[in-house]
C-alpha cells in the first residue's frame, strides 16, 4: 500500500521508505475525563493531534501523560468525552494499528526472537526475514537467541520498540522510552523513532528530557494536573511558552 | 528402631532382588498416578488458565471453591467415584469398578482441583504482568490464554508434580474403588495399608521407602527434562 | 445424565488418548469375589485360588472389606460371589432377594488375647462369655473392631450373650478402632488392651509384640464361612456361570480339601464344613 514498486523485504518498508502519513489521523478529543474514585485523573482534555509531526507531551511526575496515552490508546475507557480518530469513534480495528512501548518495558519470558515472533503471530504468519529484520534494526539480532530478561535496560527498550514496530503500526505511542539510559543509547532510540517517523507512523512521544523534545519534536503537549495547559508547535514552545505555568515549567520552576 | 533397620535392610532386598510382584505393582502406581496427573493436567489447566484471565461474576467464590477443593478428603473422592461407578450407581453400565482406570478417574477427580487452583494462582501472577502488554496489542483470550501457559511452563511443571505428588501417596480413594486386588489393581500404599493391616510394618515400611524413592526418581528427572529443555530453548 | 456421561466418554476417551491401555477385567474368564480381610490376610486365597484358577482358567479377584462393606458392595451389584461371615446378615441378604442360596463352607475359630500382665485374669477361661465378664468387671481396655464386620458382630453378640453393656463404656475401656482387623490389633497391642480375632489373622500376624492367646477353644467362638452367588435378576451384570462353578468348586470334595490343606505355621487355619453333594443346588 505504501511503495508498490518497492519489492524489499516488509521489514526493510516499514523501517526504512519513505511515504505518506498512513490512516487514522488526525485524532480528536472533546471534554476527555477520567475520574477514578472522585478524582479526575485526566480533566476535560480537548486535545488535536495531527499526522505530520512528531508529538511530544511533556509535564510533571503525576500530570496524567501515561493515562492520556492509555485513552487515546483505548486501552482505558474514559468517563466521559469523545475521541475519534479520522473521524470515527475509537474502535477494535483502530486499535489493532497503534502500537504502544511502555514507561517499564513488559517483556514475555522468552528469547529476543520470540518476544518478536510472537507480534508478528498476531497480525499474520510469522516471519524470519522480517523478525531478524528488525532486530537487526534496533541492534538486537546478536542478541536474538538471549532470553529477553537477561537484556540490559537500553536493549530490554529497544527490544519493546522492535516488537511495537513489528506490527508496522500507523501511531506509535512511546511512554518515556529513553527514561534512565545512557546518551549513546538515547540517541540510537531517538534515531529508530525518527526513521519510523520518517516511513510515515504518527509518534506520540512522552518525554521529560528538553533536549530530546528540542531533537524530536514537532509539537508540544504540556499537561499538568490532568489538564492539558498548552498544545504549541515545538519551535514555538521553547522560544516562548503560550502559558505563564508553562514558562515555569520550562525554567525549571515548581509549578503547583 | 529395629523395625527401621529391618525396614531398611527389606527396602534394599526388595529392590536388589528385583521381585516381580514389586515391580508389578510399582509399575500400576506410576501407570495410574501418571495418567491422573496428565488428565489433571488436561483438565486443571485449562480451569485455572480461564479463571486467571477472564473476570466474570462470581469469579470470587469459584477461585474459593477451587481453593478448598484442595483439601478434598480422599476417602470421599473414593466414595463418590465408587458410588457412580457402582453397578448400582448411574455409570455403571461402564463396567470400570475395580479396574485401574476406576483408579486413575478416583486420583484426576482429587488432584484436578489442586492443579487448577495452583496453576490459576502461578497465570494469574505472570498475567497481571503481561495484561496491560496484551491490551495494547489486542492478544485474542485464546492466544492470551496459550502465552501464559508456555511462559509458566515450568512453574507449571512443579504444580504437576505436586498433583502427582498427591495422587501417588493417597490411599483413600484407590483403595475404594481399586479394591486393592493382587495383580490388577493393588498399588504402592494400597499394599502398604494391607501389610500394615497384616502387622507386617518392617515390609510395610520398607514399601514406603520404595514409594518415596519413586517419587524422588521422578521428580529427579522431570527436573533434569526441564534444565535440559531450558538449556535448548535459548540454544 | 446424559451430559454427565458424556463427560465421563470425554475422561474416557482422554485416558485412552493419553496413550494408557486398561486391561479390561470385565471378560467373562474373571470374576470379583466380595470377602473379608480376615481370610484374604490369611493368605488363604493366595493358596487356593491358584489351583482353582489353574483347573478352570477363570480368573478370581478378590475385593478384601469388612463383611458389612461386602455385603453393601454386592447389594450395589458390585461383585458376583459373597464369602463372609456373618450368618444372619447372608441370610438377610438372600431373603431380600440379593443373593440365590447360601451355604456353609468353612469354619474358623475367635480367639481373645490380650497382654501377658493380663489384668482381668482371663489366661485359661473355658467360657468366652465369662472372660468378657472379667474384663468388664475389671474395666480393663479391651480394642473393639466397631465396624461393623462379621468379627464385629460376632462380638457384640458374645457381649450380650455374657450381660455385658458396652455401650455406656465406649470411650472409656471399650475402644472402637472403627477399622480393620489388622489396624484393630496394631491398636491392641499399642494400648496393650484385650481383643478378639479370628486364629487365621492372629497366626499370621507380624506384629503381635509380647501378646499372647488368652482364651480359645469355646463353642461359641466358633466362626462361620458362607458362600453364595449375587442375585443375576437383580444384578444382570453377575457373570452367574463362572461364579458358580467357582461356589461349586469351593463346596466340593476338592475345594474342600483344598482349605483343609492349607496351613500357617503348621496349623490348619480353616475347617471345611459344607453339606456334601452340593453340585445340583445351582440358581
Ligand atoms: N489506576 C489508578 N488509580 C488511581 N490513581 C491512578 C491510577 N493510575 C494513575 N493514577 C494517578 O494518576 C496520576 C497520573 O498518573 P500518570 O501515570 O498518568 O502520571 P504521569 O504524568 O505519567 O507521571 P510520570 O511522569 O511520573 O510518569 C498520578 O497521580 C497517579 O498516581
Ligand atoms: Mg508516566
Amino acid at each position: 500500500m505504501l511503495d508498490a514498486v518497492d519489492r524489499t523485504t516488509a521489514g526493510e518498508r516499514i523501517i526504512a521508505s519513505k511515504a505518506a502519513p498512513r490512516g487514522l489521523l488526525p485524532m480528536e478529543a472533546r471534554g476527555l475525563t477520567l475520574a477514578i474514585s472522585g478524582k479526575r485523573l485526566v480533566d476535560a482534555v480537548d486535545l488535536d493531534l495531527n499526522a505530520n509531526s512528531i508529538t511530544m507531551i511533556m509535564g510533571p511526575n503525576g500530570a496524567g501523560k501515561s493515562l492520556l496515552i492509555r485513552l487515546l490508546h483505548g486501552m482505558i475507557t474514559p468517563t466521559s468525552g469523545s475521541i475519534t480518530w479520522s473521524g470515527e469513534q475509537l474502535n477494535e480495528g483502530m486499535r489493532r494499528r497503534q502500537a504502544m512501548v511502555f514507561q517499564r518495558p513488559v517483556l514475555l519470558r522468552r528469547s529476543v526472537a520470540a518476544n518478536v515472533d510472537f507480534v508478528l503471530s498476531l497480525r499474520g504468519p510469522t516471519d524470519k526475514a522480517k523478525r531478524d529484520h528488525i532486530l537487526e534494526h534496533v541492534g538486537l539480532l546478536e542478541h536474538a537467541k538471549q532470553p529477553a530478561r537477561l537484556l540490559s535496560g537500553g536493549e530490554q527498550q529497544r527490544l519493546a520498540l522492535a516488537r511495537a514496530l513489528a506490527l508496522e503500526p500507523d501511531v506509535l505511542f512511546l511512554d518515556e522510552p529513553t527514561a534512565s539510559l545512557d546518551p549513546a543509547s538515547v540517541l540510537r532510540i531517538e534515531q529508530i523513532v525518527s526513521s519510523a517517523h520518517a516511513s510515515g507512523t504518527k509518534i506520540i512521544f512522552i518525554t521529560h528530557d528538553f533536549g530530546q523534545a528540542k531533537r524530536l519534536a514537532g509539537d508540544i503537549v504540556l499537561m499538568h494536573r490532568g489538564g492539558v495547559l498548552e498544545h504549541t508547535p515545538a519551535e514555538k514552545f521553547f522560544e516562548k511558552p503560550q502559558t505563564a505555568k508553562g514558562a515555569d515549567f520550562l525554567a525549571g520552576r515548581i509549578v503547583l | 528402631m529395629q523395625d527401621f533397620a529391618e525396614a531398611f535392610r527389606l527396602a534394599f532386598t526388595l529392590v536388589l532382588s528385583g521381585d516381580p510382584d514389586l515391580l508389578e505393582i510399582i509399575g500400576l502406581s506410576l501407570r495410574v498416578s501418571l495418567s491422573a496427573m496428565l488428565i489433571s493436567c488436561a483438565f486443571g489447566l485449562a480451569i485455572g488458565a480461564t479463571v486467571a484471565v477472564l473476570r466474570f461474576p462470581g469469579r470470587g467464590a469459584v477461585i474459593v471453591l477451587m481453593n478448598s477443593l484442595m483439601g478434598l478428603p480422599p476417602v470421599v473422592v473414593g466414595l463418590v467415584v465408587y458410588l457412580m461407578l457402582s453397578n448400582a450407581g448411574p455409570l455403571g453400565f461402564l463396567q470400570l469398578l475395580y479396574t485401574p482406570t476406576a483408579m486413575i478417574i478416583a486420583q484426576s477427580v482429587l488432584i484436578t482441583p489442586i492443579i487448577a487452583a495452583l496453576s490459576r494462582q502461578v497465570l494469574e501472577d505472570l498475567y497481571s504482568e503481561y495484561a496491560e502488554q496484551f491490551r495494547s496489542l489486542c492478544v485474542p483470550t485464546h492466544t492470551a490464554i496459550g502465552a501464559l501457559l508456555w511462559d509458566a511452563r515450568y512453574s507449571l511443571l512443579t504444580v504437576a508434580l505436586a498433583g502427582f505428588g498427591r495422587a501417588v501417596a493417597e490411599v483413600g480413594a484407590v483403595i475404594i474403588v481399586g479394591g486393592n486386588i493382587a495383580h490388577l489393581t493393588r498399588v504402592m500404599t494400597t499394599a502398604i495399608a494391607l501389610e500394615t493391616s497384616k502387622g507386617d510394618l518392617a515390609l510395610a515400611m520398607a514399601l514406603g521407602m520404595v514409594l518415596l524413592t519413586i517419587a524422588i526418581l521422578v521428580n529427579a528427572s522431570v527436573m533434569a527434562l526441564r534444565s535440559t529443555a531450558a538449556r535448548h530453548a535459548y540454544a | 445424565m446424559t451430559t454427565t456421561k458424556a463427560g465421563m466418554r470425554f475422561a474416557m476417551a482422554l485416558v485412552l488418548a493419553a496413550g494408557i491401555s486398561v486391561p479390561a477385567v470385565a471378560d467373562d474368564a474373571s470374576i470379583i469375589v466380595q470377602s473379608t480381610t480376615s481370610t484374604a490376610n490369611s493368605g488363604l486365597y493366595d493358596y487356593m485360588l491358584p489351583i482353582f484358577e489353574k483347573k478352570t482358567g477363570i480368573k478370581v479377584n478378590v475385593v478384601a472389606v469388612g463383611t458389612g462393606q461386602a455385603i453393601k458392595n454386592a447389594q450395589n451389584c458390585d461383585g458376583d460371589v459373597l464369602l463372609v461371615h456373618a450368618k444372619s446378615a447372608e441370610e438377610k441378604f438372600v431373603a431380600d432377594g440379593f443373593g440365590l442360596k447360601r451355604s456353609d463352607v468353612m469354619y474358623n475359630d475367635f480367639i481373645i488375647v490380650g497382654p501377658p500382665s493380663d489384668p482381668a485374669k482371663i489366661k485359661g477361661d473355658k467360657s468366652a462369655g465369662d472372660a468378657l465378664k472379667k474384663i468388664a468387671g475389671a474395666k480393663a481396655n479391651f480394642a473393639s473392631r466397631g465396624d461393623n464386620s462379621g468379627t464385629h458382630k460376632a462380638e457384640i453378640k458374645l457381649w450380650k450373650a455374657a450381660g455385658v453393656d458396652i455401650k455406656d463404656s465406649s470411650g472409656q475401656w471399650y475402644r472402637e478402632t472403627g477399622s480393620g482387623m489388622g489396624a484393630t490389633l496394631n491398636t491392641a497391642v499399642g494400648m496393650g488392651a484385650y481383643a478378639l480375632t479370628d486364629r487365621g489373622t492372629w497366626i499370621s500376624f507380624k506384629n503381635k509384640g509380647d501378646f499372647e492367646i488368652l482364651v480359645e477353644g469355646d463353642k461359641s467362638l466358633f466362626n462361620q464361612y458362607g458362600i453364595m452367588l449375587v442375585n443375576p435378576e437383580k444384578c444382570p451384570n453377575v457373570k452367574a456361570k463362572a461364579g458358580q462353578s467357582f461356589i461349586d468348586w469351593v463346596l466340593s470334595a476338592d475345594g474342600q480339601n483344598t482349605i483343609r490343606s492349607f496351613q500357617l505355621d503348621g496349623k490348619q487355619l480353616f475347617f471345611p464344613n459344607a453339606e456334601a453333594e452340593p453340585m445340583q443346588k445351582a440358581g
